[in-house]
């Protein structure tokens, strides 16, 4: 595997800096443990405002705990991280209403409605009750919004994932396998909201590597917690992938 | 204050939704009253021993409302959700407590009949304000410690047994003084007040633990 453009790296600090300079995800030696076991080792990568940074991996390569420590609910135990200008996790408090998570749990409950659980999202981020219907449009769920979540499929609790993800209209976008269970009507549905055109940054994972690298401005390797690759998508083969994966 | 009114309305919408904790609370109290009824061989009691009985039919109810306390939270994602918002942690104590606290009081409008019912101590109409007094601050000092301990035994894989092994000790002065205050209301001489050191006692506790609750409350949320 190469590791090439991994950098540390100045070019790629260059080639993914946004209009203002600076990143929106900054990562210098991020390391994560749980018990004796590394799960994240020595990470560091820049990402500009508005681009995406499509993270691959094997399963339990520690894409979700990457996303998991962005989303300011797992600590770094070495390094350090920069997100929209903040230092975290000291100043998480000041960048949590402007990430959104959506992440393999859909963060809803199930007794309550989706329209319910949106209401819900929103008073705790303060969001005024008209974006819940526009957002209830805009994922096709009008219809079964009263009804509770436990009786809804499993591609239309991630619709209404999603809109719980964005109803805040955070700038940082963590996406882990964000079209999993939408078929490919419900995936048009969600695009503008979590699509490279809803103009947020987004880290995203998926099980797709091919569709995760066609909407990527940065890819990032991972094999056991390492960096195995970091650099732009076109830097990556499907050798790559197939080593990544085997 | 808005975001604990949110958490609340929430919890209380689950609960009225799915029923899961407040009948069974209610449901075993009953069931110790009868239990004791039978157990005891009596049909009324009076003094400490009504007293004894009282706050250890509520214990036990109330520790089935305090496993469960946040169960939604942890099974469904809801602390991942409150994390990811942008507002003072404390709301989820404020919150818990005081839905436990709901859950408590729902839980006496049934367990206090039922008591008289089966147990019949003498004169509880004439001490009915003072024993409400020392339920309602007794109550505090549950839902409050409740919390505390539910939030440290949702996070982990032993939850059932930690509730009960950090709760009981915590809740230990709580009860005497609970069962302490309520002994002289349920005999036969009884004057009808509650005695003043029991009451002080719960009322200096239930200051004591919700400040400290609250200074620690934020770390037990933290990874």
């Amino acid at each position: 595997m190469t590791s090439e453009g991994v950098p540390g790296s100045t070019q790629s600090a260059h080639a993914t800096a946004g209009a203002d300079g600076a990143p929106a995800v900054s990562l210098a030696g991020l390391t994560r443990h749980f018990g004796e076991r590394t799960v994240l080792r020595d990470l560091s990568l820049e990402l500009g405002r508005g681009q995406t940074l499509a993270v691959l991996g094997r399963n339990g390569a520690g894409k979700s705990t990457l996303l998991r420590i962005l989303a300011t609910l797992l600590r770094p135990h070495a390094g350090t991280i920069t997100l929209l200008g903040e230092q975290l996790p000291r100043r998480a408090w000041a960048v949590r209403g402007r990430i959104g998570l959506l992440g393999h749990e859909p963060l809803l409950y199930r007794d309550l409605t989706g329209r319910e659980n949106l209401t819900y999202h929103a008073r705790l981020h303060r969001v005024a009750p008209r974006r819940i219907e526009k957002l209830l449009s805009a994922v096709g769920m009008e219809a079964r919004a009263d009804d509770p979540v436990r009786c809804l499929s499993r591609g239309m609790v991630q619709r209404l994932a999603v809109a719980r993800a964005v109803l805040h209209r955070p700038s940082l976008l963590l996406l882990d396998e964000p079209r999993s269970s939408l078929d490919p009507g419900a995936g048009e549905l969600v695009e503008p909201l979590i699509g490279r055109i809803s103009s947020a940054t987004r880290v995203l994972t998926s099980h797709d590597p091919r569709a995760a690298l066609a909407e990527a401005d940065l890819v990032l390797a991972l094999s056991g917690g390492r960096t195995a690759y970091l650099g732009p998508p076109s830097g990556v083969d499907e050798t790559m992938i197939r080593k990544l994966y085997a | 204050m808005r975001t604990a009114l949110a958490i609340l309305r929430k919890d209380l919408l689950l609960e009225l939704r799915t029923l899961e904790t407040i009948p069974s609370m209610a449901m075993l109290a009953v069931i110790t009253c009868v239990i004791f009824h039978f157990g005891l061989n009596r049909n009324a009691l009076s003094g400490q021993l009504a007293a004894g009985v009282l706050t250890v039919t509520l214990l036990f109810a109330s520790m089935l409302g305090i496993n469960r306390l946040f169960v939604a939270e942890r099974e469904q994602g809801g602390f991942d959700a409150f994390l990811l918002a942008p507002v003072d942690r404390t709301a989820m104590l404020t919150a818990k407590a005081t839905a436990l606290f709901v859950y408590l009081l729902v839980l006496e409008l049934i367990a206090v009949p039922a008591f008289a019912l089966f147990l019949a101590p003498p004169h509880l109409g004439s001490s009915l304000p003072g024993v409400i007094l020392i339920l309602v601050l007794s109550d505090i000092a549950f839902a409050v410690i409740g919390t505390f301990v539910s939030a440290i035994a949702v996070q982990t894989r032993a939850r059932d047994l930690i509730g009960p092994m950090i709760g009981l000790p915590l809740l230990l002065p709580a009860l005497i003084a609970t069962a302490r205050g309520l002994g002289p209301l349920l005999t036969v001489q009884a004057s009808g007040s509650p005695p003043a050191k029991w009451l002080a006692v719960l009322g200096l506790y239930d200051l004591v633990n919700a400040l400290l609750a609250y200074a620690v409350f934020d770390f037990l949320l933290e990874d």
